[in-house]
């Protein structure tokens, strides 16, 4: 495991983008925890005398405000901050379901995969966009609920893929040979099936991340996401799109964020997958 | 007289992760018409490699260097469309496992009708008659049935005399086989070999036969030549080598086969040490860690590939085993 | 290889073994025994059902009929508690040197993994210990033990698995077909290395091998498989000098010889090849190659009879047949 994991740090560390990427995210996670701290104007406080400003850095509102008069930057920095939150939040939640699911339909076979498979296959058959509107309507809008609903959906592909690399990890001839050597069921689950199941689970959900951020920001600009005041990148560039014509850094401002945090996670998604795939030496 | 097929100073190296691997180092060789000529070596040696660079089939991080002539024409500088031409029809290859290289959802029929469409131009019931007449030839039987079956359907024998069938197709001046043999059973590999000797008899193409199986190349080479680590170190009439190898490793690989015509052992013979690793580089002789005739010179300076007693010998060897 | 054979307990007794994959029956009615220090070479071709043998003698496929006893305890009926316990004297190696040894792993602890599980009692230095000790003992160096896997070539991954294999001293090592992926002259080294460990530890071994050549040198007697049936059970000796069954004279004969001067006396045989998916549902399943066939064969399945004292065949014609061993044959 360690040896896995060694090596591929060493690997990562050789690839250019994938750090500048990392460093990139890590900067923007930085910049969401401490920015308020140097930012005196808050998210929600209304400024009157600064109503659809642009953004310059020796007024008080470094990246301009909307059209209430909220400081963008404030505004901005929160958004991230959620939308990041929706997209780790989901993505752990559907990396442990998928994990727990698959690991087990694959492992144990036979009928159970079969009954399992099949109740996967159902719920993908479900749209899920009228799934999240159907919650919506049923219990009101609620930011868990957003969290619940995206992960409940995000983790059916996880736990294919789970399912599927176990699988193929079962028919591996040093699974046999472990079976041969005596081990019993928890140590080869332990020692054999999860280290060579992980890579590509961990790359997986790197790169689900920007998946549901994307889908939280596609809700959110349809209004079924996050809801004022509180803001998500989806629910400021919604804002923003109405503005367009008149104050573009309304638009411009968060939708920039967006795309560079989900450039930056799909790059270091993909060098992580490079730096763990074995099949390549 | 020029010969078929004529290799000078090939080179073949990889390129990974920024570095680059040699494969095969400045191997030369000759192929006369209607030759038999065998490759020997062990995995990792290049020997399929060569080959791989004279059909134009090198991976894409392989680069080749050198000049390789077919007919008198340089094909490594050949554009790809030029060398689709020769490659396939008077210049054909059969690979280790026929599984890989016919097309599972296409019917043997169409497979080698369409090679008569394409290089031969002709008609496709043209095609399919002379198609039915090759299977006839390389002795499978219910060749009617077969031409309607798909690839899956036969079993590994079969598919290899398709195989070997439709590399005959455009009575090919060269057929190159790499490994003919290796996937199939003991019973069905004799067979395999004396369906490419009664080929040969019959068509007269050159044949170049590349096995790790000495025992396999004894059967059918004319000449045989043996490579190591990316160079030919041995090269002699199959008579002569069997008869008295000079190269250490060749004369050691000879009795390490094991055979049933020898004395039962209680101990194999063996070859001392590992084969050498693709990339490994050594400024003197790559044997020279396994070799017990190797001295100082075999380590510092490495040995040419010269020309000994009788004319088709040549051995790499600073100090070749006496007659 | 002149350890001294208890002929009165078997150490293996394995009678009217049958292993099916759905519908496809990949042994039957295998039956025999296995003596103490004993090496049985198992040969037949691809598909013949000699890997399933191995495998279904260790329980790592299902066996539909039939009982494995191991020292009086039929391992079909154990538990799987028991059967995990039994596997302490019964490890096999396998084919493919690099895909049986996990990616993840280092050497190391691919070699302490028996050692973890049936010593729990050692600390992490006497593990590492005797896994050290063990790779000076198959040929390799013990500061090798923290490297992975992929680093190796495929002789050393095999002699990797062998140390796993070896490490306890089991009773009964299986190897399948240990040889096949490695280059000639790597060949004699391992099969040289598994001589001597069996020397030293008295293990018996099953070698399988399609490999006639390899399987004379160390085996006391040999099984022929065809079909998914044994067909011939003999001394080694015997075997060579004398096989009964047309389908071990074929193998036999179709071994290639590495000389040139050989190629005149090759007979030119004539192709009658069945296709891949054709079951032999009656009678003989060899009956189709075989020169010697007449009307019963195509009836009735030839039971494994003695023929000669220690020699057993499955042919019906088995006694009648001329005595050499290069009959002709046709077929592949």
């Amino acid at each position: 495991m360690s040896g896995l994991f060694d090596d591929a740090a060493r690997r990562l560390r050789s690839n250019p983008g994938a750090l500048c990427a990392m460093f990139i995210i890590l900067s923007m996670v930085a910049l969401t925890l401490i920015g308020p701290w140097f930012n005196p104007n808050g998210g929600e406080a209304l400024d009157w005398s600064h109503v659809a400003s642009q953004p310059a850095l020796q007024s008080a509102h470094w990246f301009g405000t909307d059209r209430l008069g909220r400081d963008l930057f404030a505004r901005t920095l929160q958004g991230t901050r959620v939308s990041l939150a929706v997209g780790l939040v989901a993505s752990a939640v559907s990396l442990l379901v998928g994990i727990g699911y698959g690991g087990v339909a694959g492992y144990v076979g036979g009928r159970t995969d079969h009954v399992m498979m099949r109740i996967i296959e159902i719920l993908s058959g479900l749209p899920l966009i009228f799934f999240v509107i159907f919650l919506t309507v049923i219990f009101g809008r609620n930011e868990y609920l957003l969290f619940l609903s995206i992960g409940a959906v995000g983790w059916l592909t996880m736990a294919r893929i789970v399912r599927g690399q176990t699988l193929s990890i079962r028919q591996r001839e040093f699974i046999e040979a472990a079976v041969a050597s005596g081990a019993g069921t928890a140590r080869i689950i332990a020692k054999h099936v999860i280290p060579n199941v992980i890579g590509p689970v961990i790359v997986y959900a790197t790169l689900t991340v920007p998946q549901i951020i994307m889908f939280e920001s596609f809700l959110s600009f349809l209004g079924l996401g996050i809801q004022e005041p509180r803001a998500s990148l989806g629910t400021l560039i919604a804002e923003g799109a109405g503005e367009m014509e008149a104050a573009p850094w309304i638009l411009l401002v968060p939708g920039g964020f967006l795309a560079v945090l989900l450039l930056c996670l799909n790059i270091f998604g993909d060098g992580l997958r490079d730096a763990l795939d074995v099949k390549e030496r | 007289m020029t010969p078929l097929l004529s290799i000078e100073e090939v080179s073949v190296s990889f390129s990974q992760h920024k570095r680059s691997i040699a494969a095969v180092r400045q191997v030369s060789l000759a192929v006369a018409a209607r030759e038999c000529v065998g490759i020997v070596g062990e995995s990792g040696s290049g020997k399929t490699q060569v080959f791989m660079a004279v059909m134009g089939l090198l991976a894409a991080n392989a680069r080749a260097d050198g000049s390789v002539r077919f007919e008198g024409h340089d094909i490594l500088a050949t554009a790809p469309e030029h060398l689709n031409r020769v490659r396939g029809s008077k210049l054909t290859m059969i690979f280790q496992d026929p599984m890989t290289s016919l097309t599972p959802h296409l019917k043997i029929g169409t497979q080698l009708a369409e090679v008569l469409v394409c290089h031969a131009g002709k008609s496709w019931s043209e095609a399919r008659i002379a198609a039915r007449r090759m299977l006839e030839r390389v002795r499978v039987p219910e060749p009617i049935r077969r031409l309607n079956q798909y690839p899956h359907e036969l079993s590994g024998g079969l598919r290899q005399r398709v195989m070997i069938g439709m590399s005959l197709l455009c009575d090919p001046m060269l057929v190159i086989a790499d490994e003919p043999t290796t996937a199939l059973d003991v019973t069905v590999q004799a067979q395999i070999i004396e369906l490419l000797r009664a080929m040969r008899e019959e068509v007269g193409t050159a044949l170049v036969l590349i096995s790790h199986d000495l025992a396999v190349v004894a059967g059918l080479a004319d000449r045989i030549l043996v490579m190591y680590a990316g160079r030919i170190v041995e090269s002699a009439t199959a008579v002569e080598l069997f008869r008295h190898a000079q190269h250490p490793y060749t004369a050691e690989l000879l009795k390490c086969i094991p055979s049933l015509s020898s004395p039962r052992l209680e101990r194999l013979p063996t070859l001392a040490g590992q084969p050498p690793q693709p990339g490994d580089s050594l400024p003197g002789c790559m044997f020279a860690p396994r070799c017990s005739r190797a001295a100082e010179r075999c380590r510092v300076e490495r040995p040419l590939l010269a020309p000994t007693v009788g004319i088709a010998r040549h051995v790499a060897c600073h100090y070749p085993l006496p007659p | 290889m002149n350890a001294v054979i208890s002929v009165s307990n078997p150490l293996l007794r394995i009678t009217d073994l049958r292993v099916d994959f759905g519908s496809h029956t990949a042994l039957r009615d295998v039956s025999f025994d296995l003596f103490a220090g004993e090496t049985l070479g198992l040969v037949g071709e691809s598909g013949s059902g000699k890997s399933t043998l191995a495998r279904a003698i260790l329980r790592l496929v299902r066996s539909s009929h039939g009982s494995v006893v191991w020292r009086g305890r039929d391992l079909l009926s154990c538990d799987s508690r028991e059967l995990r316990a039994l596997r302490r004297d019964l490890q096999i190696v396998f084919q493919d040197p690099l895909a049986s040894l996990n990616p993840r792993m280092t050497v190391g602890e691919a070699i302490a993994e028996p050692l973890c599980i049936f010593e729990g009692a050692l600390n992490a230095r006497e593990r590492t210990g005797r896994v050290a000790a063990m790779l000076e003992r198959v040929g390799l160096t013990a500061h090798m033990i923290s490297r992975f896997p992929h680093e190796f070539s495929g002789g050393q991954c095999q002699r990797i698995g062998i140390a796993r294999a070896m490490i306890l001293s089991p009773k009964l090592l299986v190897c399948d077909e240990p040889v096949s992926s490695l280059d000639v002259s790597i060949q004699g080294q391992i099969v040289n290395l598994l001589l001597d460990l069996q020397r030293d530890v008295g293990t018996a071994m099953i070698f399988i091998s399609h490999n006639l050549a390899v399987v004379r040198h160390l085996s006391h007697r040999i099984l022929v498989m065809y079909a998914g049936r044994l067909v011939e059970i003999a001394p080694r000796d015997a075997l060579f000098a004398a096989p009964i069954h047309p389908y071990s004279r074929a193998l036999l004969a179709a071994v290639p010889s590495p000389t040139p001067v050989s190629r005149t006396v090759q007979a030119s045989a004539a192709p009658v090849e069945a296709s891949s998916s054709q079951p032999v549902t009656t009678g003989c399943a060899f009956r189709g190659r075989c020169a010697y066939a007449v009307a019963v064969c195509a009836i009735t399945i030839p039971p494994l009879e003695e023929m000669t004292p220690g020699h057993w065949a499955a042919c019906h014609r088995g006694r009648e047949l001329p005595a050499s061993g290069l009959g002709t044959f046709r077929g592949c």
